[in-house]
């Protein structure tokens, strides 16, 4: 789950790690007030999910508080495009308002996952600014890592060597190192699944900064974390999603024309791909899980076929524990609810196949039977190739 | 022959009077698994289809001589679930509990370190020998015994797998789900290396995903260790980078995770990789074939 960044600071700033002093507001004449009392000279920042913001012309600096309102006025209501948020770009709701910091180096501090390890990695560079992946491809040494374990966190001595391997020195270099311990310590806490600080800045006067914060938390440990699925914002998330997310749907927008109901997430990638294989696009990706009831393939089915650009349905079902004739009678009930009007491809494999064939043979639907992935996928493309 | 289960395994059900427990092992039984206990704290003395349950899997194992545990607990107490089963001696854990945090799953796997148990999943659809035994979801009917070594990350694209070796007449060794979680307690390199040590299995299917570096890892060790037929697939070739990969999830490997560079790691290592995922059956029969042109 992702957040906005006002938000990840403030989470940040609970665990001590170092932020700017800033307010979000939502008016040009909040920010003018916010300006003021942060001292006048402020940065306006656009506040929606996408990175690249800058570039974008969502973050600005003000010398006054009166360009702080002015610019705020610019960017709040503005559709942001950045390489992030596709050409519809997004529209912005807030701006937080930030003291600007008087910046002596950019660096770059991240926490991840490292699957291989097993355990979270710190990557440092002095590379601030830059994305990370630019710094990984042109010059893999200059990234420092150092894992930890959660339930201890970071070891004193990997804190010391990212802190000299990033050259601070003085003040910078035990703010540093509480800086990161701060950091590590949060992930944990706070079931992270990404924090990003980019750029990490050391100011004139020897503190270091979190300018930037990204953050990401595991899907599956917010159980725990009601604060921070509080800070959950559905305007960012795509509406077809965020209607599916209720049915349990795992569902994911695409750009192609072949929508696609399938079990498990696995066969549902694979289906995308056998779709490609044989010159068609997928309109998305649609998992409808281990256990799928009738209402939940007629929910999938209602979610799939509100995108418009679907031209035809492939649904692709290789059942377990999952019985074909219960998928089949919930794929029934959704076509008639929904008046299907696309042409509409099922292969059936697995527990209770007959019983699932005939069901949807006795519908009096129009459909087309698929025997086997490959035959499915075939049909699918021929008749949306056909159709349009 | 077989990995890690087989007729003689002894299977005690964490979370056996719930819904899905109740039903997955009622099915696991049908299949010939020997299901011996059930675990749920505070429902000691109950019986679940004739199957008694106890407190704790200490006291399970004590009366029951069980020696493989099936997880069917909750995502927030599946990782205690795991450990109160290492700690009682059970051999092999099979979780098949799906959406346990990561931050438990890391320290499972840190104390699982220093001991002798084998986890299988979470997030897996289990592990079957056909005619022997099944631990896990997978239908049972699908598989026959025979000489391949199946393992997944997927769960229904293994069923689509095993169900084109049975019908090419290609019967399986053993099938193993590892699950699609980012911290998987047994990788495919574990399941390559039982399999290229078990004397009934003649050719392993290894099925994948994009993201991770689990399936370079893994083609590194097949062209170093395994000298029997190995065939692929990579499901995702055509899913749009950034969608499940966090952001700077790709960096720690050097940019690796797409599936163009595992299946050129793949190939590199001289594994056959299915086109389709339609041709997983087909092209393990024609690795068997190429092999026993050169024996």
């Amino acid at each position: 789950m992702k957040v906005h960044e006002y938000q990840a600071k403030e989470v940040l700033a609970r665990y001590g790690v170092a932020v700017p002093r800033g307010r979000l507001v939502t008016a040009a004449d909040q920010a003018r007030a916010a300006a003021e009392s942060l001292g006048g000279r402020v940065v306006v920042k656009a506040q929606i999910h996408a990175g690249g913001r800058g570039k974008g012309g969502g973050v600005k600096l003000a010398a006054d508080p009166a360009e702080a309102a002015d610019l705020a006025n610019q960017i709040l209501g503005m559709t942001l495009v950045t390489k992030q948020t596709g050409p519809e770009g997004r529209l912005v709701r807030r701006v937080l308002i930030e003291e600007a910091l008087p910046i002596a180096r950019e660096l770059y501090l991240g926490i991840v996952l490292d699957r291989s390890a097993g355990y979270p990695v710190v990557m440092a560079s002095k590379f601030g600014g830059m994305e990370i992946e630019e710094v990984a491809a042109e010059n893999p040494d200059a990234i420092l890592k150092a894992h930890f374990d959660p339930d201890v966190g970071l070891h004193p001595y990997l804190a010391r060597r990212l802190a000299f391997g990033l050259e601070l020195e003085g003040g910078a270099f035990k703010s540093g190192i509480a800086f990161m311990n701060a950091l590590a310590t949060a992930y944990g806490d706070t079931d992270a699944s990404l924090f990003e600080i980019n750029p990490l800045v050391v100011t004139t006067d020897g503190r270091v900064i979190a300018l930037d914060a990204k953050a990401s938390f595991d899907d599956s440990a917010m159980f725990r974390h009601k604060d921070i699925l509080e800070m959950r914002d559905l305007d960012e998330e795509e509406p077809l999603e965020v209607e599916a997310s209720k049915y349990d749907l795992n569902y994911i927008k695409l750009d192609g024309n072949i929508g696609c109901m399938v079990n498990g997430a696995g066969l549902a990638m694979a289906t995308m791909d056998i779709i490609k294989h044989y010159g068609g696009e997928p309109a998305n990706f649609l998992d409808v899980g281990g256990n799928a009831s009738q209402e939940r393939v007629a929910a999938a089915f209602r979610v799939l076929l509100s995108d418009p650009s679907v031209k035809g349905v492939l649904v692709n079902i290789f059942g377990g524990i999952v019985r074909c004739d219960m998928v089949a009678r919930g794929v029934v009930a959704a076509a008639e609810e929904v008046q299907l009007s696309v042409p509409l491809v099922v292969r059936l494999e697995g527990t209770n196949v007959e019983e699932g064939r005939r069901v949807l043979a006795d519908s009096g639907l129009d459909l087309t039977v698929g025997d086997g992935m490959a035959d499915a996928a075939e049909k699918v493309v021929a008749a949306v190739g056909r159709a349009s | 022959m077989s990995i890690w289960v087989n007729s003689d395994t002894k299977v005690v059900v964490q979370g056996l009077t719930g819904k899905e427990g109740r039903f997955h092992a009622a099915k696991c039984r049908e299949y010939g698994t020997k299901i011996v206990a059930g675990v749920t704290p505070g429902k000691a003395g109950e019986e679940v289809d004739g199957v008694p349950v106890f407190n704790t899997v200490d006291d399970a194992v004590a009366a029951t001589g069980a020696n493989a545990s099936l997880i069917f607990v909750p995502p927030p107490f599946a990782a205690d679930a795991i450990l109160e089963a290492a700690d009682a001696g059970v051999e092999l854990v099979v979780c098949i509990t799906e959406g346990i945090p990561a931050r438990d799953m890391i320290r499972v796997q840190r104390i699982l370190q220093g001991l002798p148990t084998r986890l299988i999943g979470g997030n897996c659809p289990g592990i079957i020998t056909p005619g022997q035994a099944k631990l896990g979801i997978m239908p049972g009917h699908i598989s026959i015994p025979g000489p391949i070594g199946v393992v997944s990350r997927s769960g229904t694209l293994t069923y689509e797998a095993i169900g084109q070796l049975t019908t090419l007449g290609l019967g399986q060794s053993t099938c193993v789900g590892i699950g699609g979680d980012a911290l998987p307690g047994t990788n495919f390199i574990d399941c390559l290396e039982a399999f290229a040590n078990d004397y009934d299995t003649e050719g392993i299917v290894m099925i994948g995903e994009i993201g991770g570096t689990a399936e370079e890892e893994a083609a590194e060790f097949v062209s170093q260790f395994v000298r029997k037929p190995v065939v692929a697939f990579i499901a995702g070739q055509t899913a749009p980078p950034g969608r499940r990969m966090g952001h700077a999830g790709a960096i720690i490997s050097g940019g690796k995770g797409t599936a163009a560079d595992k299946i050129a790691a793949l190939e590199a290592a001289n594994i056959a990789v299915a086109r389709t995922p339609a041709e997983i059956g087909e092209t393990m029969q024609r690795a068997l074939e190429n092999q026993s042109l050169i024996d």
